[in-house]
């Protein structure tokens, strides 16, 4: 197959040097129970998850329990000089619930929270408690008016905006010549509370690692500090064809610098406006930096929620929104590699009514 | 993790297609380059020996599957090879082969189901597989030996040539054609990519109720990428073709044309706007729109959500939901389409499914879980990933039948709106109802004529809301060969849609406020 492939001057083997420099760290991401929890104690806490649920009320009307856990092995050699070996697990609990109401409305909702120690694994009761409870939260849900409305983004929503930004911060976006932040590194494309730094090195993180899928050590980076851009994710193969340094072709573990405030701080501190919940479908252009998502949520009024919202859409541009952000939370969400705390946006256009 | 619950559509793209930026993986199989199928492989007995098995060693497994009282039980032979090229910088330098070859076996008491699946196909790993499997059952059981009868099945995607027999070297042309052609096109055009795949899919099904039945699936696209620059603004967009297809579909013509239509869709976007937000008419264009009914309403006919009581839909079947003019299929039919199947992946035969007959809500999708649950026919809906994954309720080509409307009578109709042409992906919260399609590119309609173009808005409505505000269907059906990739439950299913130029009367569009 390879002899009928175009010659390509920059498909090789990252240079040895960036295989020097490999952390000796343990990162606690194997957790040695896993050989040793039965079978038996899985199947028990999904049934103990959806019966939680199903036990709420009778107006539950269906509910999936999850057990997950998996186990990763992996030995990768080069070539020219890379040996390297890793292992980790991950533990996942779970549901998905629907609720009914009166009319013609099934409101679901759904949780999954992943750890790499057995012992971090929640109280999975709780979990499906708390899921139920906001099942519930959505009945009644509707549209409210188009318009401009400050926005809360509580930190378990899916990170949709996010993964609006980090796109265009990839070499290949870059070199392809479809990223909105080409030409920006150094300058500012968001608020003084925007800083992201990606940190190979959590203990018990979900994105840990000491080398990366080239085999090149990892290092902590700042990508973005007080809204200046810092950085870029550079792999190999791209880092040759723009002529840049690789850094690292994608994130391990982002971490944000935490504000003070609670979720529900931040929800009284805004006067009136949407928590958004959770985001569905959507999508977003790395080159021009559009994006336009569906949300569910609560409209606030005075700090406090008054009814469930949904069938709405969130949209703008990355380099419009991140100026935006005017407070961070103090509730990073660990269940991810992905460590974003609740955040608070000004003056964000939704489409309802 | 909410791809636990959300069904999401996505078109093999950007985001759909793993790529590898390692030169070349082959994982190879030993047992899989012994056997070098191709044409060769036809009848019952080819796939006996393709897989290595005969009618007693199936028997064996299946008295393993169901010693501890299973109500029943198939054995999923696969055998999957499937290559992707990728050209990107004027140059075609990565090539991805990846041959797969298992068995999965499932057994099912009451509406549960034990599955498990080995890549060793010897008569001792099927059977530790099957242990495994009857678990799901605590009893005792001896069953009698199963006669397995053929069951033959029509040919819905005949090609010339299967996608084994051929070259790499016959491929590579392709791609460099189409790139050399969007760079002819326009001035504008400052980078491309185009990725290729084909897939050949061997798939032998044994069930313990007698029956054995085997398929070849031939499966490819291309995906033509545009960047394209002007006056210091960037774009990008794409176009596709594909299906169940083989190489001689990909004529000189219809790679111009999708080259041609790359940078249209691309080039286009430097004057589009973003409209208003808000709720409005909407004109789905003929074509791509069918990602609506997918969402809107496909998810929901699913039998396993309705089974649990989670759809919308759960106690709607014989009654009205749209006009009368509305008629919604899910077909399996089609010759050469994405989502076609001889036989569904349980050994059913497949079926043009009515979901909406005449404004009357008709069937739902079963699998035979469910079809059992319902005590009605399969309808041929059962399909999964691989033979690693369990069979499920699934799609395959969903779409609209023509209504009596003209399209131009239909857009001339809307005093303000939208007319939506291209999409990108959708998803859809099953138990609430509310779905949402990503508009790439569309016009709005002032005083019933097409104006500004838009772009880059996702669109949100509720199923059941959506098919009771269609008030116009037009007579121009279209239905896109190569549709896109459906995600449930972790497992994926190509399908594809189709709608004629249809008006809906409110529905929710993201932009910017006025």
């Amino acid at each position: 197959m390879t002899k009928y492939l175009g010659a390509d001057e920059y498909r090789s083997l990252p240079d040895p040097k960036y295989y020097a420099g490999l952390q000796d760290k343990e990162l606690f991401v194997y957790d040695s129970g896993y050989e040793s929890f039965g079978s038996d104690r899985r199947v028990q806490i999904a049934r103990e998850i959806e019966d939680t649920a199903l036990n709420q009320s009778e107006k539950v009307v269906a509910c999936a329990g999850y057990y997950t856990d998996a186990c990763y092995e992996s030995v990768k050699v080069h070539s020219n000089g890379f040996a390297g070996s890793k292992k980790s697990a991950s533990f996942s609990v779970g549901l998905e619930v629907t609720v009914c109401d009166d009319k013609e409305c099934r409101p679901n909702d759904f949780d999954f929270k992943t750890v790499r120690y057995i012992k971090d694994i929640p109280d999975h009761k709780k979990i499906a408690i708390a899921s139920v409870e906001r099942a519930f939260s959505k009945i009644g849900q509707k549209k409210i008016d188009s318009g401009k409305y400050d926005m809360i983004v509580e930190n378990r929503a899916r990170t949709r905006l996010l993964n609006a930004l980090a796109g265009p911060m990839r070499a290949r976006n870059i070199q392809q010549k479809n990223s909105c932040l080409e030409d920006k590194l150094g300058t500012k494309i968001g608020s003084d509370k925007l800083t992201i730094i990606d940190d190979p090195f959590i203990e018990y993180g979900l994105g840990s690692r000491l080398y990366d899928d080239e085999g090149m050590a990892t290092r902590k980076r700042i990508m973005i500090e007080k809204g200046v851009l810092k950085s870029y994710y550079v792999d190999n193969y791209y880092g040759k064809k723009l002529g840049w340094e690789p850094t690292i072709g994608g994130s391990t573990n982002s971490v944000y610098e935490y504000g003070d405030k609670s979720l529900d701080d931040l929800i009284a501190m805004m006067g009136t406006g949407i928590l958004v919940t959770g985001f569905i479908g959507g999508n977003s252009s790395a080159s021009s930096g559009d994006f336009s998502y569906g949300i569910v949520g609560q409209l606030i009024k005075d700090g406090k929620a008054v009814h469930p919202i949904n069938e709405m859409n969130v949209s703008g541009n990355v380099l419009d929104l991140w100026p935006k952000l005017a407070e961070v939370g103090n509730d990073p969400y660990t269940f991810s590699s992905n460590r974003r705390p609740s955040m608070y946006f000004k003056d964000i256009d939704f489409s309802g009514v | 993790m909410s791809e636990m619950s959300r069904r999401k559509f996505i078109k093999t793209g950007s985001k759909g297609i793993a790529l590898a930026t390692i030169p070349i993986i082959f994982r190879a199989n030993p047992l899989a380059a012994l056997m070098a199928p191709g044409e060769g492989v036809n009848g019952l007995k080819d796939y006996y020996e393709h897989f290595g098995v005969n009618e007693s060693i199936i028997n064996q497994v299946m008295a393993t599957a169901l010693e501890k009282g299973g109500d029943f039980c198939d054995l999923y032979f696969q055998h999957r090879i499937t290559n992707n090229i990728t050209l990107e910088d004027n140059i075609v330098s990565r090539a991805f082969t990846d041959v797969a070859l298992g068995v999965g076996i499932r057994v099912v008491r009451e509406d549960q189901t034990g599955y498990s699946f080995t890549e060793e196909v010897s008569l001792k790993a099927m059977k530790e597989a099957a242990k495994t499997a009857a678990n799901i059952a605590s009893g005792n059981k001896t069953i009698n030996s199963v006669e397995l009868k053929l069951h033959e099945t029509p040919s819905y995607y005949n090609i010339d040539t299967r996608w084994e027999d051929v070259g790499i070297d016959s491929k590579i042309p392709l791609l460099q054609k189409i790139n050399d052609k969007m760079f002819s096109e326009d001035k504008r055009v400052i980078k491309s990519q185009v990725y290729f795949g084909d897939t050949n899919d061997y798939i032998l099904i044994a069930t313990s109720d007698g029956r054995i039945t085997y398929d070849y699936r031939p499966q490819t696209y291309i995906y033509a990428v545009c960047n394209a620059e002007q006056d210091g603004k960037r774009e990008n967009n794409y176009e596709m073709l594909g299906g169940r297809m083989g190489i001689e579909y990909y004529t000189p013509e219809s790679l111009d044309g999708l080259a041609t239509r790359a940078v249209k869709n691309t080039v286009d976007l430097f004057e589009a706007v973003k409209p208003n937000a808000g709720e409005m008419e909407v004109v789905l264009a003929a074509g791509d729109a069918g990602i609506l009914l997918h969402e809107a309403i496909g998810h929901g006919m699913e039998a396993d959500f309705n089974r649990r009581g989670e759809s919308l839909f759960a106690d709607k079947v014989g009654k009205k939901v749209a006009e009368e003019f509305v008629s919604i299929v899910d077909d399996g039919t089609l010759p050469n389409y994405r989502g076609s199947l001889n036989v569904d992946d349980e050994g059913n035969d497949t079926e043009v499914t009515y979901l909406v007959e005449k404004g009357i809500l008709k069937t739902y999708l079963h699998d035979k879980i469910s079809a059992r649950h319902y005590e009605v026919n399969p309808t041929g809906n059962g399909r999964r990933e691989s033979f690693r994954h369990r069979p499920i309720p699934r799609m395959r080509n969903t779409y609209m039948l023509n209504g009596p409307h003209e399209k131009e009578e239909i857009i001339k109709s809307v005093k303000k709106g939208l007319y939506a042409e291209k999409f990108t992906n959708g998803a859809v919260n099953i138990g609430a109802g509310d779905f949402t399609f990503y508009l790439k590119t569309g016009r709005m309609i002032e005083d019933g004529k097409l104006t500004a173009p838009v772009k880059d808005v996702n669109i949100i409505g509720n199923g059941p809301e959506v098919l009771k505000n269609m008030i116009m269907v037009g007579n121009d059906l279209k239905i896109n060969t190569f549709g896109g990739t459906c995600g449930k439950e972790g497992q994926r299913a190509p399908v594809t849609d189709g709608l004629p130029t249809t008006k809906v009367s409110a529905i929710t569009v993201g932009g910017v406020s006025s």
